[in-house]
């Protein structure tokens, strides 16, 4: 072993193996857990409850994506003469916007690894890299926006418009606000070290930013994609 | 500076809203003058404003709620008034300002008065139901509330500064448009629903995960109470929907501030995406509201009968199917604008198809009487008149359910009076119930009976003579909103409803006295046992009030109606369990920054409606730095000692005990003992 205790070390997969409520590893006919929640044996640990309850948060803000989603459908076809889908796609811009947020959702799991080993250093890097992608991703999304409306292509052009920018632009309001939490908990973290509140946020913090990856796959495929060919 | 707002704002010249702010004004500032007199700050502060106590929590939520169905009341009376004395003359309310009445009187009656006493009643019940100690998240509860209190306030606010919206309690795009209402009321409408919708999300979140996480040993599933089983589905529509509705609200505010085109006619807007939309979260939402009601009524009908619940399993799986029906549903609110046979008979039957569930329920109900020994006690008054006033409701609905039927009587009279029907008959009559049956636990005493009795008898007559009317009004043409009418022959419908109106008032009136004299009544009608009703679930373990930990120690459930089992194993033989060992319990610490975080709240919509921009961003950083400086706490919870604890449980114990004692001695009617 190096003397720089990697994330992924041999530590933190022993203590992901030895998950003490192993989630997802119970098989039918065993015993109740304790602190897992499951109505036998009382309430659930403090960990669980948090993650759940912040489950739940995200699949309420996936509702909303969804009714963005279904305007924006609704609204596709409806470009007042305006600017189409087609037109308005900049395929070169979205690659490179969808590699920053991928990547940055994967330093921002490396981030965790590193969390579960307890190792301050390499979690604050990799939350440091994962907020860095982030603000590459919306510097990138804010030149397109400016980019368009500079060609006339404002929200207020069509219902097209009003539809694309209101879907795309809630996303990158997500993601701005994920990068405000992030440096909150990058000094938090500074500060006062693994505490189990501080532990049980950046569970959250994992929770939102992976969401907001899969909401991005939605978004670049339905509108970019699809705007691409049509 | 002041965007908008200038002094022309406050209704100078109307004397109906400007008096009425007046009074209200007078009220609040004599109110506030009293509290610092008596110097009871300090207490509201600690004990109240920043309690994350379950508890307490509901009881703010069923006090906000109260205090908006009075208003909402006032609203009803000036449009039953109005339309009486419009009959062929212009009454006495300027049309654009009755507009604004029956916009109101729908915003307050479902957003502000309904849903707060609802989640009043879960956020009260479910832990104590459920034998643990607190919700999931107590301190996020507390900003659930404070941002429902911060949309009531606005609300409330358009009456002095300003206006309100004068669209309908659903604000219709194009009308909502900012070309068709320049003014402030639909921002109005729209920040103070957004926030409170914020609010509710919260306390949906909290709930489902109190109840799908937090259950006391062997509280399985199938052992919960019928009430937490609807609160979970209530919430779990709430987390399904609000979404919805938050989405909804923000393209409309962007249509309106920023001059998007959602909702609009020109640039391709659609405004029938509003309706879909709007109602795909408005029809879930009645049954958000009505799915507890149905709880509260479940927990009283066995009580009051000495009997289980008849068909316990059949009920939760008529709520789950209710949950899920309910969703599917929506376009029956426009099956006249043009959707084509197809999709309205899809609709139709969907729609027919929830009386099924529902009249499960009711058999159960039924036969959960049926030969059991029925107490007409007032939350069983008002679960019978329940009963008979909703079956006429649904069977209305189910009216309104058939397409063809529904070309004749929408928008009509005849629909106002089906949805007063099941709403009021069932949703703000399960709150009556359920207030006079968990007064006693909230606050140690019970309420008068025969006042109670008196406000029933007089709300069930009124009702009935308000909205009979109307069904016939419906069906004779009379179309809703009417600001003044035209045809003579309408007219001894419309008398006879300000009759019902006035009867009404009565039982009001009734109600508050009825509180008012069990206040002053209180030691004679103290509940010593904890167990006033001779009650089935866990929350009557608990001593009334309960301690603000609930339990002394979780309960261990051995099987349904948990309560009612340890009470009959204690009668049986005569004595309690014996006393467990004690341990210290840790208990979440107060909070302001609920009610902080209200305040900016309501700062920030203030500033948005009138276009402030500095105050709004001002209140945003504010905001957001009170969030990182309560983030930064590092004490979250408090310890109380063991021996505290053991000391509540023992006076609970004793309490018990004598009752056991009482009961031995004159071996008469249970009323109350138990572990």
């Amino acid at each position: 072993m190096s003397d720089i205790p990697f994330p992924a070390s041999a530590e933190a997969i022993r203590r992901q193996r030895e998950d003490p409520h192993r989630l997802g590893h119970r098989g039918h006919g065993r015993e109740p857990v304790p602190g897992a929640g499951h109505g036998q044996t009382g309430p659930a640990s403090k960990r669980i409850i948090v993650g759940y309850g912040f489950w739940i948060f995200l699949l309420s803000d996936i509702v909303i994506f969804s009714c963005f989603f279904a305007a924006y459908a609704v609204l596709q076809g409806q470009t007042a003469g305006g600017p189409t889908a087609r037109q308005i796609v900049d395929t070169t811009r979205v690659a490179w916007e969808t590699t920053f947020l991928l990547a940055s959702s994967f330093t921002c799991g490396l981030s965790f690894a590193a969390t579960n080993a307890k190792n301050l250093l390499w979690t604050q890097v990799f939350l440091a890299l994962t907020g860095l992608l982030g603000l590459g991703f919306v510097g990138l999304e804010l030149q397109e926006f400016l980019e368009l409306a500079a060609a006339g292509a404002t929200p207020q052009r069509s219902a097209f418009l009003t539809a694309f920018y209101s879907l795309v632009g809630c996303h990158g309001l997500h993601v701005s606000v994920g990068g405000l939490w992030l440096a909150t908990m990058m000094a938090q973290l500074q500060v006062k070290g693994f505490r189990h509140e501080i532990m049980h946020r950046l569970i959250c913090f994992n929770l939102f930013w992976h969401a907001l990856d899969i909401v991005w796959v939605a978004i670049f495929s339905v509108v970019y994609l699809m705007g691409s060919i049509s | 500076m002041f965007g908008k707002l200038s002094l022309s704002a406050i209704p100078l010249s109307q004397p109906i809203p400007l008096i009425t702010s007046l009074a209200v004004m007078a009220i609040l500032i004599g109110v506030l003058v009293l509290v610092t007199v008596k110097g009871w700050w300090p207490y509201l502060w600690k004990e109240w404003i920043t309690s994350v106590d379950h508890k307490r929590i509901g009881v703010m939520y069923v006090l906000l709620g109260v205090v908006m169905l009075i208003r909402g009341f006032a609203d009803a009376i000036m449009m039953r008034t109005q339309q009486a004395m419009a009959i062929g003359a212009q009454g006495y309310l300027p049309p654009e300002h009755y507009n604004q009445i029956f916009s109101a009187h729908g915003t307050i009656m479902i957003l502000f008065g309904a849903m707060p006493l609802v989640l009043g009643f879960m956020n009260f019940l479910v832990p104590l139901q459920l034998g643990v100690r607190d919700v999931a998240f107590p301190t996020f509860n507390s900003v659930g509330f404070w941002l429902t209190a911060s949309g009531a306030f606005l609300v409330n606010v358009s009456l002095f500064v300003g206006e309100f919206a004068r669209t309908g309690w659903l604000p219709y795009p194009p009308l909502s448009e900012v070309g068709y209402s320049p003014g402030v009321g639909v921002d109005y409408y729209l920040w103070a629903v957004q926030i409170s919708g914020v609010g509710t999300l919260i306390t949906g979140i909290n709930i489902v995960t109190t109840v799908l996480k937090m259950r006391c040993p062997g509280m399985s599933y199938l052992r919960m109470p019928v009430f937490t089983w609807t609160a979970l589905a209530s919430c779990l529509l709430i987390i399904a929907v609000f979404p919805i509705l938050t989405a909804t609200l923000a393209m409309l505010t962007l249509d309106r501030y920023l001059g998007f085109h959602f909702f609009t006619n020109d640039a391709g807007g659609s405004p029938m995406m509003f309706m879909n939309l709007i109602w795909a979260w408005g029809h879930p939402e009645v049954y958000i509201l009505v799915l507890p009601a149905f709880g509260i009524y479940s927990e009283i009908f066995p009580t009051f009968s000495g009997k289980p619940l008849f068909g316990y399993r059949s009920m939760v799986a008529a709520t789950l199917f209710i949950c899920i029906v309910s969703m599917m549903v929506w376009l029956h609110h426009f099956f006249t604008m043009g959707a084509g046979p197809a999709v309205n008979t899809f609709f139709g039957i969907a729609s027919s198809v929830i009386a099924v569930g529902t009249g499960v329920k009711i058999y159960n109900w039924i036969f959960t009487m049926y030969g059991g020994r029925v107490r007409m006690e007032v939350p069983m008054l008002w679960s019978l008149g329940f009963i008979f006033t909703f079956v006429i409701g649904g069977l209305t609905g189910v009216l309104l359910a058939i397409p063809p039927a529904d070309f004749l009587t929408h928008n009509s009279m005849f629909l106002v009076a089906h949805f007063h029907n099941v709403i009021v008959g069932g949703v703000v009559f399960a709150i009556f119930a359920g207030l006079e049956f968990w007064f006693p636990k909230a606050f140690g005493f019970r309420l008068h009976e025969g006042l109670g009795k008196a406000a029933f008898w007089f709300a069930f007559v009124g009702f009935w003579v308000t909205f009979a009317p109307l069904y016939v009004l419906g069906l004779e043409g009379m179309t809703r909103r009417l600001q003044h009418i035209n045809i003579e022959e309408w007219r001894p419908m419309l008398y006879v409803s300000v009759v019902g109106v006035a009867i009404l008032i009565v039982g009001v009136v009734a109600q508050v006295a009825q509180l008012v004299v069990s206040i002053r009544d209180r030691e004679k009608l103290r509940d010593v046992t904890g167990d006033p009703w001779d009650g089935r679930s866990l929350e009557w373990a608990t001593p009334s009030p309960p301690p603000f930990f609930n339990f002394a120690v979780l309960p261990n459930v051995e099987g349904e109606e948990a309560y009612w089992g340890i009470k009959q194993r204690a009668i049986e033989t005569q004595q309690m369990s014996p006393e467990p060992r004690y341990r210290p319990i840790e208990m979440p610490i107060n909070s302001p920054v609920g009610i902080y975080t209200a305040f900016f709240a309501s700062v920030f919509g203030f500033a948005m409606i009138w276009h402030i921009w500095w105050l709004a961003i001002l209140a945003l950083v504010a905001a957001f730095a009170g969030f990182v400086v309560f983030a930064w706490r590092d004490v979250h919870e408090f310890e109380v000692p063991a021996e505290e604890v053991a000391q509540a449980d023992r006076a609970r114990r004793a309490s018990r005990e004598a009752a056991l004692a009482r009961m031995a001695a004159a071996e008469g009617t249970p009323e109350g003992a138990g572990a």
